[in-house]
């Protein structure tokens, strides 16, 4: 881990030294922003934690836990909204059995993305489920597909 | 390419892609081959792989050129590709009734492509097509033969505003900019599109990234500048793509770097992701980000034309602003404004969705009506409901009532109508749709993005999404509505930037024109549209149940009884609310009211 750090450290010095591409460099190359990435950057170029940590959760791109296995991205643009994004979520959250917060299920194979329009919005409500964009979706229809990557991962197994 | 052979489009947007777009074009690829013809196989509308500015809702289009002539095909299937090939492109006689019909025509007819007149027509990613279409003549013409005033006068006689959501005078703009002292000076391309419902700027981006880059050259030079940015949102990873990809030709070509066009000028652009943040879409937040640091605004002045990136001037323009420009220069200010009407001249572009027949990207002449837009482009409202209000700009914008659907779209009639032209969403909202909720809606986006530095935005919002949040969830009080509209009217007026000084539009917009349903919210406890779960009641429809105990499972309450062969029962007592038994019921066996 500390090679890959180092690498983007010298990236950072390249640049003009942006926090923020640091950081979106971090989360390209683990998928999130883990907190010993963080650590190791603030004691390699002698600034608080709390300036990355700043800027890491004021910009909604930033996660600080890691993703699942699979990702189910849901719209809650305005499109996708007026027509029932909300009732697609709800039922999303409910079959994956999410609480509160939580956005990947507690065996770490599936991540739930919140994201404002995909631009697909003649298609709405629009999810996409690992890179499958499904178009005009029903809280039915994603149930059933998410039925199916479970059926899959066990089927892997 | 040989001169007669045929050219073949499939739609690839996301649209086209979810329609089997991908089959489609494998199909026309075998059968072609089998047949031994030869012809030119196109992704059409991958330029955008956004909601293709045709009309999505008939996709997979198929567009077949032959002899100088195009057809356009609607609702194809793989299945339907050898008859396609067979007749057509070896018979050379149309697949009559595959082909689009008169929707497809009205859907063109009252639209003006300025904007976008190359977007879907020309390769994104070859320059020598964008040069063709007399690409970067007028970056040429500009920086050869203009002198900065002149570009500026140009453009100030041309009419045109901001289209990022503000409508400022882009000439008064860039003179305020070419005037200001301080060294180096920056052009920044605001690329950030925060509108939730919108995609604009990313089409543009996405189908013709050269034209905003010769925007900013010609910009650059009338200002003074040696150095640009584009702040683009990191979710837009094809238009980062293209636009990266695109800088890399202009400076093979010698229209970046030092000394373009043999002139006495240097200018690069640099690309910077945002990071999905609304905020920074307001110009000194943006400035913020791009220096590496938390989106946070501050106070202007100082404006960012006299102390912006790195304290230096820095011209900041939006995406679809800079694009118009070299249309401009090239046409004439006197062409231009001869579109639009006489304070909002030339094109805009929107994205016309929700509960719309034709959805899709469009750009129509300022002062075009509501109903134009509506009725004609967009084929009226779908299943033929009633149309309930039009939404435009987004969260910092408002609703128009079907009642002044004869409004023209420019900056100062929705102005007055209580909405704001925005950066070009546009959501045509239905009987089904509860303005309360949409007030919601956007206030809840809103207090999310707020960045927290002053107290009127950071806190007034999160009380006005409270006391709309009791609103629909049943507990509305008498004077709720007075208090949102105080309350909305001491944030605009105190905030820092304007993200808080638009957020209460929607609710101050809706509350206006609708007032009448926020009074049946809190005074019923009601939800007219149906929207708002907790101001439903359930019950199940002893007739259509089948007793299979979906709902029953699906409660979280306890309040569902039943037994295998009897209808299930509802307990009112027990109910929260929620909505699950109504959603997971197959047979429509609930009731709500
Ligand atoms: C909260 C907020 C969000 C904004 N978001 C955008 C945006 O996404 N894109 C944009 O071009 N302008 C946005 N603006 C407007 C910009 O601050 C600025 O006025 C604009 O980019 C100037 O360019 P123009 O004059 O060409 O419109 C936003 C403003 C505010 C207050
Ligand atoms: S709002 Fe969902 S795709 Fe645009």
């Amino acid at each position: 881990m500390t090679e890959l750090l180092d690498q983007i450290i010298a990236r950072y010095h390249e640049t003009e030294g942006n926090i923020i591409t640091l950081l979106q460099d971090t989360q390209e190359s683990f998928g999130y922003i883990p907190k010993e990435a963080v650590h190791y950057f603030a004691e390699q170029l002698n600034l608080p934690p709390s300036r990355l940590y700043g800027i890491a959760t004021f910009y909604a791109q930033f996660r600080l836990t890691p993703v699942g296995k699979n990702r189910v991205t849901a719209c809650c643009g305005t499109a996708c909204h007026v027509r029932g994004a909300e009732r697609i979520l709800s039922s999303i959250r409910r079959e994956l059995g999410l609480r509160g917060s939580e956005d990947t299920t507690s065996d770490g194979e599936i991540t739930l993305e919140q994201v404002n329009c995909v631009g697909a919005c003649s298609i709405a409500p629009v999810v996409i489920i690992n890179n499958k964009v499904l178009p005009k979706s029903s809280p039915d229809r994603i149930v059933k597909e998410l039925r199916a990557l479970k059926k899959d991962e066990h089927a892997d197994e | 390419m040989q001169m007669n052979s045929a050219i073949v489009r499939v739609c690839m947007g996301p649209a086209g892609i979810a329609g089997g777009g991908k089959e489609v074009l494998a199909a026309f690829a075998d059968v072609l081959a089998q047949r031994q013809e030869q012809a030119v196989l196109e992704e059409g509308c991958s330029a955008h792989q956004v909601g293709c500015l045709g009309l999505c809702a008939r996709d997979v289009l198929v567009e077949v050129h032959r002899n100088g002539s195009k057809t356009v095909y609607q609702y194809i299937k793989p299945d339907m590709v050898p008859r396609i090939v067979d007749e057509h492109v070896v018979g050379n006689v149309p697949v009559r009734e595959w082909l689009v019909d008169d929707v497809y025509e009205t859907f063109y007819r009252k639209q003006k492509k300025i904007v976008l007149a190359d977007c879907g027509r020309i390769d994104p990613e070859d320059i020598d097509a964008y040069c063709a279409v007399e690409g970067y003549e007028a970056a040429r013409e500009a920086v050869t033969s203009l002198k900065p005033d002149e570009i500026i006068e140009e453009i100030t006689m041309s009419g045109l505003r901001g289209r990022g959501g503000a409508g400022f005078p882009t000439g008064l703009k860039w003179e305020l900019g070419r005037k200001s002292r301080g060294g180096v000076k920056y052009i920044v391309c605001n690329a950030d599109e925060g509108d939730p419902g919108a995609f604009m700027d990313r089409a543009v981006i996405e189908g013709n990234p050269h034209s905003v880059i010769e925007g900013m050259i010609i910009a650059a030079y009338a200002v003074g500048a040696s150095q640009g940015y584009v702040y683009i949102r990191a979710e837009y990873p094809l238009a980062v793509e293209r636009l990266t990809h695109a800088l890399v030709q202009a400076r093979e070509r010698g229209f970046l770097g030092s000394r373009i066009f043999n002139a006495d000028f240097d200018f690069d652009i640099k690309v910077k992701l945002g990071a999905g943040a609304f905020v920074c879409g307001e110009e000194t937040a943006l400035i913020a980000s791009i220096e590496g640091q938390r989106g946070m605004p501050r106070p202007k002045p100082p404006f960012p034309v006299s102390k912006g990136l790195w304290q230096r001037p820095t011209i900041i323009n939006n995406v679809e602003t800079l694009a118009t420009v070299p249309a401009i220069i090239r046409r004439g200010c006197a062409w231009y404004a001869s579109y639009g009407t006489e304070k909002s001249t030339g094109t805009k572009v929107f994205a016309l969705t929700g509960k719309i027949r034709n959805p899709g990207l469009i750009e129509v002449p300022m002062g075009i009506t509501l109903r134009e837009i509506i009725e004609e482009i967009g084929g009226g409202i779908e299943n033929d409901k009633p149309l309930k209000a039009v939404q435009t700009g987004g969260p910092s914008g408002g609703s128009i009532p079907a009642a002044m659907l004869d409004l023209s779209v420019d900056y100062e009639s929705l102005a007055q109508a209580g909405s704001i032209m925005g950066s070009g969403g546009m959501i045509v909202l239905d009987s089904d749709d509860c303005m309360v909720n949409m007030a919601k809606y956007f206030v809840q986006f809103t207090q999310a993005e707020s960045c927290g530095k002053c107290v009127p935005c950071r806190v007034g919002t999160k009380r006005l999404l409270e006391i709309l949040e009791r609103i629909v969830g049943g507990h509305g009080r008498t004077g709720d509505i007075e208090r949102l509209e105080t309350l909305g009217r001491g944030v605009k007026a105190m905030s820092l930037c304007g993200l808080g000084q638009t957020a209460p539009n929607p609710v101050l917009s809706s509350i206006r024109h609708f007032r009448d349903e926020f009074e049946i919210h809190i005074r019923d406890k009601k939800c007219p549209a149906k929207v708002c779960k907790a101001l439903l009641t359930y019950s199940v429809n002893k007739e259509r149940c089948k007793a299979c105990g979906l709902c029953l499972k699906a409660c979280p309450a306890e309040a569902v009884t039943g037994a295998k062969k009897t209808p299930h029962e509802i307990d009112p007592a027990k109910c929260v609310h929620c909505g699950a038994c109504f959603e997971v019921c197959k047979f429509g066996a609930v009731d709500r009211e």
